[in-house]
Parts: C-alpha cells; structure tokens; sequence
C-alpha cells in the first residue's frame, strides 16, 4: 500500500506570526497598547510582502487612522499587499496602490473611490480579485482569503486588550475570528482606553496591538432620510407597494434599501398602512439598519424586532430604550452584526424592496455606470430567491405558487419564492432612463476587464418592478416574452416603454400581470405628503420623545 | 443659469374637457416645477411653452404632453412650465393635478 505522508512542520503560520511579534514587542507595552506614534513601525514590523491583509472598511465605521498609517509604510519593505475588504469608501483605501504597497483587492464595496477602483484597474496598479457580496467575501475569509494581518475599529479597549465594538459592532468579529483562528495578527484602532467596558464584544487574547487613535473613527450616517425630502412620486409608488404588494402577499419579514421610496413607505405605515388594515399583518420582522424614518412605525406598535447590519449615528440612545425591538446586550447597548444580518437577509426574508439606477429590458438590473466598480454590498444576497432556504412562511408560497406555467417547468414539487421588488420612477436623476436596451455594466465590464458584467439583481430573480405607470407582476409571467412585455407596459416613456403595444398591455392588465394605480384603487390625488407619519426630522425627534439626536447636517430646524 | 424654452401645440380635434379660469401651481424655486394653466381658444389645440434649465428632451416633453392631452381630452388650452429638472413622473403628476383643481373650480 502505497504511503506518502509528508514530512513538514505542521506549525509554519504559528511560528512566522511568532516571529513577526517579537519584531514588534519593542512598540508593545502593557495591555498590548501601542503609542499612536509608533503604528507606522508596528505596521513595518508585522507586515510582509505579498501578505493578505484586512483594513476593517465596512459600510459605516472605518479603521481610517490606521489605513492612513499603512499607507506611510517604507514601499521598499512592503509592497504587493492583497487586500481584502467589505469596502474600500476611503482616499486612504486606494492611495496603498497608488503608493505601490498593495497590489490585488477582493472586496464587495466601492463607494466613493467607486471611481479610482475602475481606473486603477486599466491602468495596471490594481489587480482585482474579485467583486463580492458581504457574505461571499466573509465565506472567503474563512476558506481561501483568510487575513494575514488585519487592522480592525472599536470603540473602547479596556487595560487589558478587550474591545467593545457596541453599536457598530458590523464586520468586527467575522473579521477576527477569521484571522486569529487561523494564527495571525488583529491590531485595532479604539477611540479610547478605559478601565472598564460597558460589556467585552472581542476577548483580549484575540487581539495583539491596541492603538489609541489621535481622533475618533470615521462614521458615516449613511441610512438617515431627511422626510422632507420624499416626493409626491415616490409617495404614489409607495401606496401602490403597500397596496400592491405588502398587503395582498402579507409581507412580514423584510429588508429596505437605503432609497427614498423605503423612506416613504416607511413613513406611511402609521398613515396609509393602518388606513389599509395592514398593521400586525405586514412589516413585523425586519433586517435593517436603525433608519430613524422607522421610528414613527415603531412608536405606533408596527414592528416586533429589528436586526441591524451596523448602527446609525445620533440612534444610540433611541435603540437603547427598545430592547424589546433591538437586539441589545446585557450593557443595554445595540450589537449590530453584518454577517448574521446578511444570513437572515440571504436566507429568511421574505421580500427585499430597494431600487436601482438601471434596469434592462430582460429585467436585470445595476448601480454600475461605465466607470466606476462599486460592487452591491449585501444586495445581491437579499435580492435574489435563495434557494437553499426550506422553511415556508405565508408570501414565500404565495410567491413560488404564482407562476403559471410551474408544473411544466418545476413538475409537481410545490416550491416557494422570495419576492424581490424594484422601485423605480422611469426616469431618475437628470432624467436619465431607468429603463434601458442594455445596462451600463456591459461597458463596464469592457473598460475594467471584468469577466462579466456587474449585476445587483438578475432578472430572473426579479419578482416585481413599480414605477408610477404601475406594477409589473413578473412573478405571474410564464415566460421571458410575457417578462418583458410587463417590463415594456410599466417603463412610461422610455424608449423601452414606447416599444410597449397598447393591446398587449391591456392584455397583460385583464390578466394581472400589470396594474396600474387605478387598476389598484389608488387615487392619484392623494398622493402627496399629508400621508407622512413626520414630515421633516423635527417630527422623528419629537416620535422618538427626544431620545433620537440626528447629526449636526441634519438639524435643519 | 441660462433657461431654454420650448415651444408647441398637440391638436385636438375633439376636446372633451374646457377650462374655466386660469390655474396656478407649484413654486419652481423650492420644488421640482411651476406650472400655469389657462383657457386659450385655438381650434381645439394645447399649447406649450416650456422654460427649462436642461436641453437634450424635446422629444420627451412632446411624448408626455400627447399622453397628457390624449388622457385628459383637453382643448383650448394653454399651459406653461417652469421646470427645474422634473422627471417625466412628476411632470405628469402635476398636470393631473393641475386639470384636477383648475376643472374642480
């Protein structure tokens, strides 16, 4: 029989981390504590060429004074990084392959370096991995893109190395545990040193530097809305998906994009949404970030819990005093936590509604524009039908029973369907179209060199689309023919919607699949912001009985 | 900021819908377009006069005024906008609106 056991040392990373730490025990005092001065030496001292390494840039807090102090490394000693990340929205993210310190990135959100991502990649100096969702890249991290080194954001440290990550707790301990357990180095960045913590989020021996930043962590109120701002249109789109969509299917369990349609529907729940008999029927169970525009919801009884991808600035205090909603710890504060937000998001919700900058005739649609590479942080994962998931709630069957051709195409087999909405008015920003013969990924994907194009949500996934025409309900199509005539009937005047036939939609009207807001028993007239819960951010303030304090930009009053 | 205005009529033969005096709404500077509609007699015609901050959407404006009037059976009307880059959502919104309050008077 034929034996080839290999004969090698089974500790290789143990022992290379061990000696890049006794570089670095000079710069690391008690508490493993590490002067602000000395980071750029730690770095220097623990980090190799061609090393993967993990700056903790999430969707909201960013470990931002350590990816500037990565950035002043010596490029003669560090050089060829692989980064990998949930998002790269800082200068500092892409100035480390401008500088030539990194060279590969996997990661799943652009941002606002959307820009230099794309261009960096025709010009040579950034080699990507790939684009990712959250939940892709953090299975990653765990199988054939585990950190190295990874430079992570807390809060507060205590004399000892634990962290308290409290309300932005977000892709903290997936990225630790990630690292740790598999025998590398997790340096963090903390606001403040103190004796004590409100409650341990990482546990010291999973940390092997502390630095005191010289200035807080950035932290970007990314899911605040200021009501004021909803329109009359988006208004009409939310009745019709209230209408529409929430109350026929009975959508409980959900997630809102960050779109002001989700501002309005969230504002109208207390308002239209009662008027409808739809309170304790709809909207009880949700994944979302703290949106302070769900407080008037959450103040009249609507929501049973909320779990949080990250927190929200100026939504501590509010959170804090509904535990029964939030998910808060034995201190009282808001645990956020991406991953687990992502898995229930991917797996149990019933419907994601968000919208989108292009949607094409098929039905796919995406954010990317012909120069920038942002990636979909979580949306692909919760705007696609999951298809492992096996549990059965009310709207999933309903959904997966709509198709009417399904025993041709599935057999017997009962199945259910996430519903995957799209809010769109037909034209957007500078009237541009939303609906389009071919999306700007396409060029996209030519100008990056990437193996395809970019795609939040594919068609195929696409269960419905509102626009102010109406509702294409695609999950009632039998083919991709009868698909994209409901797409034609509801995209207005778009050189899509002009391709629509006057008797086919009439047609596709008589038999459900289009309705417009007349077809609903919507009245046009009414949609206007009378229908809003609060109307400007003094109104969420007064909701929240004062304990909602939004930031400085939005204290218009 | 220089304005560019747009001028034209849609025909209709058969009005179905007159206008009693002459409407205004909105605010162009705190909102998304101003809009003043008023009883013209031209044989059955709509016309537009349309001041806009953006080019480029003379075809649009056209297609969305036909549905307007071909919806509504206006005649005998005519109706300026002041826009400050509406979408063709809000535009058609506002029309209704305004037919609905000047023909309610």
């Amino acid at each position: 029989m034929l034996q080839t056991k290999v004969n090698r040392s089974w500790e290789n990373a143990k022992q290379d981390t061990a000696q890049r730490m006794e570089a670095a025990s000079r710069f690391i005092g008690n508490g493993k504590q590490v002067k602000h001065e000395d980071t750029v030496a730690l770095l220097e001292a623990v980090i190799r060429p061609y090393d993967i390494v993990n700056i903790e840039g999430n969707n909201q807090k960013q470990a931002d004074f350590l990816a500037e102090c990565l950035n002043k490394v010596d490029r003669g000693k560090i050089h060829d990084l692989h980064m990998v990340q949930s998002a790269v929205p800082l200068k500092a993210h892409l100035d480390l392959f401008e500088n030539g310190i990194a060279k590969k990135l996997d990661f799943a959100f652009g941002g606002p370096q959307a820009g230099r991502v794309a261009e960096f990649i025709r010009d040579g100096k950034l080699e990507l991995g790939a684009i990712h969702t959250y939940l892709e890249l953090f299975g990653r991290y765990f199988l054939d893109l585990t950190p190295k080194v990874s430079l992570i954001c807390a809060y507060k440290a205590d004399r000892k190395g634990n962290l308290y990550t409290g309300f932005n707790t977000e892709d903290t301990p997936t990225i630790v545990e990630a690292t740790k357990f598999r025998q590398g180095i997790v340096i963090a960045q903390v606001n403040e040193i103190v004796d004590e913590l409100p409650r341990v989020d990482i546990p010291a021996d999973w940390i092997d530097a502390v630095i005191e930043s010289p200035r807080p962590f950035f932290l970007e109120p990314l899911f605040t809305r200021d009501p004021a701002l909803v329109t009359d249109t988006q208004i009409l789109l939310g009745m019709m998906c209230l209408k529409g969509i929430y109350g026929p299917y009975g959508v409980k369990r959900l997630n809102h994009g960050i779109g002001f349609l989700s501002t309005a529907i969230e504002l109208m729940l207390p308002t239209y949404g009662e008027e409808l008999g739809l309170k304790g029927k709809i909207c009880t169970h949700m994944i979302l970030n703290p949106h302070p525009t769900m407080i008037p919801a959450i103040e009249s009884g609507w929501v049973e819990t909320i779990h949080c991808f990250g927190g929200e600035l100026g939504m501590d205090e509010y959170v804090a005093s509904r535990p029964d909603i939030f998910f808060t710890g034995p201190d009282g504060t808001l645990r956020s936590n991406r991953a687990f937000a992502q898995t229930a998001g991917h797996y149990a919700l019933d419907m994601f509604i968000g919208g989108t900058l292009q949607i094409d005739k098929y039905g796919n649609s995406s954010t990317a524009t012909a120069n920038r590479v942002a990636g979909f942080g979580g949306a692909p994962n919760m705007g696609c039908d999951a298809k492992g998931r096996r549990h059965v709630t009310e709207s999933w069957l309903k959904c997966g029973q709509e198709l009417p051709n399904r025993e041709a195409i599935q057999g017997d087999m009962p199945r259910g369907r996430r519903l995957v909405v799209q809010g769109v008015e037909t034209f957007g920003e500078g009237r541009a179209p939303v609906f389009v013969d071919k999306l700007d990924a396409w060029k996209l994907a030519e100008n990056a060199n990437l193996d395809l194009p970019p795609v939040m949500i594919y068609g195929d996934d696409l269960t419905h689309i509102v626009t102010e025409e109406g509702i294409a309900y695609l999950s009632r199509c039998p083919d991709l023919e009868s698909r994209m005539a409901a797409i034609r009937g509801v995209a207005g005047y778009t050189e899509i919607g002009l391709q629509a036939k006057p008797e086919e939609t009439k047609r596709l009207r008589e038999a459900g699949i289009i309705m417009t807001p007349e077809d609903l028993g919507i009245d046009r007239s009414r949609a206007n912001r009378s229908l809003l819960a609060a109307k400007n951010m003094q109104d969420l303030v007064t909701w929240s009985g004062g304990l909602y304090n939004p930031p400085a930009r939005f204290r218009n009053w | 900021m220089a304005l560019n205005q747009l001028n034209f009529s849609i025909e209709n033969a058969s009005p179905t819908v007159a206008l009693g005096e002459a409407f205004h709404l909105g605010v162009v500077g705190s909102g998304d377009l101003e809009m003043i509609i008023e009883s013209k007699e031209q044989g059955g015609a709509v016309s537009f006069q349309i001041l806009s901050p953006v080019t480029g959407f003379d075809d649009l404006w056209k297609r969305v005024a036909d549905a307007f009037v071909r919806e509504s059976g206006l005649g005998n009307a005519h109706i300026e906008i002041n826009d400050n880059n509406a979408t063709p959502a809000v535009v058609m919104l506002r029309l209704r609106q305004a037919l609905a309050e000047a023909t309610a008077r």
